[in-house]
């Protein structure tokens, strides 16, 4: 059964396992982009990141100091037994990941300015929840940065510059992001919807690996496109210059209202952490992006 | 490119030899500070009264570290640094009052703290953002920590480093700027990146 207790206990692997250890699509992109990188400075940064990468796995500590806002991604299978207990039961395994991974204390009280020292607030840790079919539970965990959150972009574009007005609003944001996201960098792209639901598809675009393109062939081409074009600005690993600036782009979107066309950016750090699990309703856990307990 | 591996106090001497693109290495004292411990800092100085620590010749670092206890001791799990334009407002004053020497940080400083670091002599080292594991290990000492009443990441805490890099530096006290000359050529790669899109908009 699925029961409380079994989430908080999932839950506080998966913040363990995010923090500490890098998808393994994610670091495949980075050995990937250290072969690639010819500028001097840029691999030094790159040598840097791999060392920083396998020293967190050695010694159990967090890659970055900077552990993220605590975020959650549910798909709930509608037959889930004690789905109303789920959000208490991450809010505990928030607290106690806090404690015991240690993850940095990073929820503050935007007019106080008061750290709250367990990474919990008002509507943090957000969780996203999304009903499906079924009896199964899979939770995602993504601590987000927020050097790399800090350079997101939203846009209202103009509908009749339709797709080459998304791919400049796109490559603009990383050209003006430059070093401050910690490239090299995951973008992922939103499209359409309103607003609000284009950020929403972006954040959510860079939890699919970077190995599995768009479904949509157009999407893929232009996913590779952009990516393609974001590897030639220059910027670099750290903005320290090379080509090396992005891992991956991912496209996600919606249908837009004639006179509208919302586009959004988000950015991941090189430090793309997340980590996501699968609970039957038998209580039988599935890790799905780490291995953990020698599964 | 040359390597350089200096002990704190740094001489404004010392400071001067160092040229963008160099790597450092720094042994001694180092201090994080982010935007509130910046502000504080600043604020007290106004009022004329000390700081907890003097600055003259160390490093301070942007860095909002994750710290964990063993007993009553303080422990440093992961330090790497904070995005240093945040505090572009406070930087060249801060460098002037309290003759710091190193800045460290990622992502680079704007022309106040460049135009501060060419008059007062001090380098900006940059320093692999998300690296919070191996900026941990070389810190062999945690000395203190002061206004830890602003929260675990903006509380100043005085560490013992040794070895600490690599920082390339980024800002010399020569007026060059690393991130600066990067930003020009991705300038100057706009139009072909844009053409490439097949971009007339």
């Amino acid at each position: 059964m699925v029961t409380a207790n079994l989430v908080e206990e999932v839950a506080v692997n998966l913040l363990r396992l995010a923090v500490i250890e890098l998808p393994r699509d994610v670091k495949e992109a980075l050995r990937k982009a250290y072969n690639e990188e010819e500028s001097e400075a840029g691999k030094t940064q790159l040598e840097a990141i791999l060392k920083n990468v396998e020293l967190a796995e050695k010694t159990r500590k967090p890659i970055c100091q900077d552990t993220g806002t605590i975020i959650f991604y549910i798909k709930a299978g509608a037959e889930t037994e004690g789905l109303d207990k789920i959000p208490q039961a991450l809010r505990n395994a928030t607290v106690r990941a806090t404690r015991e991974v240690p993850l940095r204390p990073n929820a503050v009280d935007p007019f106080l300015q008061k750290n709250s020292g367990d990474n919990t607030g008002r509507f943090i840790p957000y969780i996203n929840w999304e009903i499906t079919s079924g009896d199964t539970l899979e939770i995602t965990a993504l601590p987000k940065g927020g050097g790399s959150e800090n350079v997101s972009a939203v846009g209202m574009l103009v509908p009749g510059h339709g797709v080459k007005g998304l791919k400049k609003f796109v490559i603009d944001a990383v050209m003006r992001a430059g070093a401050k996201p910690c490239p090299p960098n995951i973008i992922g792209v939103g499209v359409g919807g309103g607003a609000d639901i284009a950020i929403k598809l972006a954040k959510q675009a860079l939890l699919r690996p970077l190995d599995q393109p768009n479904p949509n062939e157009d999407i893929a081409r232009l996913e590779k496109e952009l990516y393609e074009a974001a590897n030639m600005t220059g910027i670099g690993p750290m903005g320290l210059g090379g080509k090396c600036t992005v891992l991956g782009v991912n496209i996600e979107y919606a249908h837009r209202h004639p006179a509208s066309y919302p586009a959004a950016v988000a950015f991941q750090c090189w430090a793309a952490r997340r980590a996501t699990a699968r609970i039957h309703a038998d209580g039988r856990v599935e890790y799905l992006t780490h291995t953990f307990g020698g599964k | 490119m040359a390597v350089y591996k200096l002990r704190t106090p740094i001489s404004e001497e010392e400071i001067r030899k160092l040229r963008v693109n160099d790597v450092l290495y720094i042994s001694g004292t180092i201090v994080t500070a982010r935007d509130q411990a910046h502000r504080r800092a600043l604020e007290l100085h106004k009022q004329g009264k000390p700081l907890p620590i003097n600055l003259e010749g160390l490093a301070v670092f942007h860095c909002g570290p994750l710290m964990g206890k063993e007993g009553e001791k303080w422990v440093i799990v992961s330090a790497g640094p904070t995005t240093s334009t945040r505090m572009e407002v406070f930087e060249d004053e801060f460098i002037e009052k309290f003759k710091v020497r190193v800045i460290i940080g990622k992502g680079g400083m704007g022309t106040r703290t460049t135009e501060a670091m060419k008059k007062y002599g001090a380098v900006y080292g940059a320093f692999t953002g998300g690296a919070g594991v191996i900026a941990a290990q070389a810190v062999k000492n945690i000395k203190g920590v002061e206004w830890f009443d602003l929260g675990m990441p903006e509380a100043l805490w005085i560490l013992e480093v040794e070895e600490f890099g690599p920082l390339t530096v980024a800002i010399d006290s020569h007026g060059n700027n690393l991130f600066e000359e990067v930003k020009k050529r991705v300038e100057l790669n706009k139009q072909n990146i844009y053409q490439t899109l097949g971009l007339q908009l």
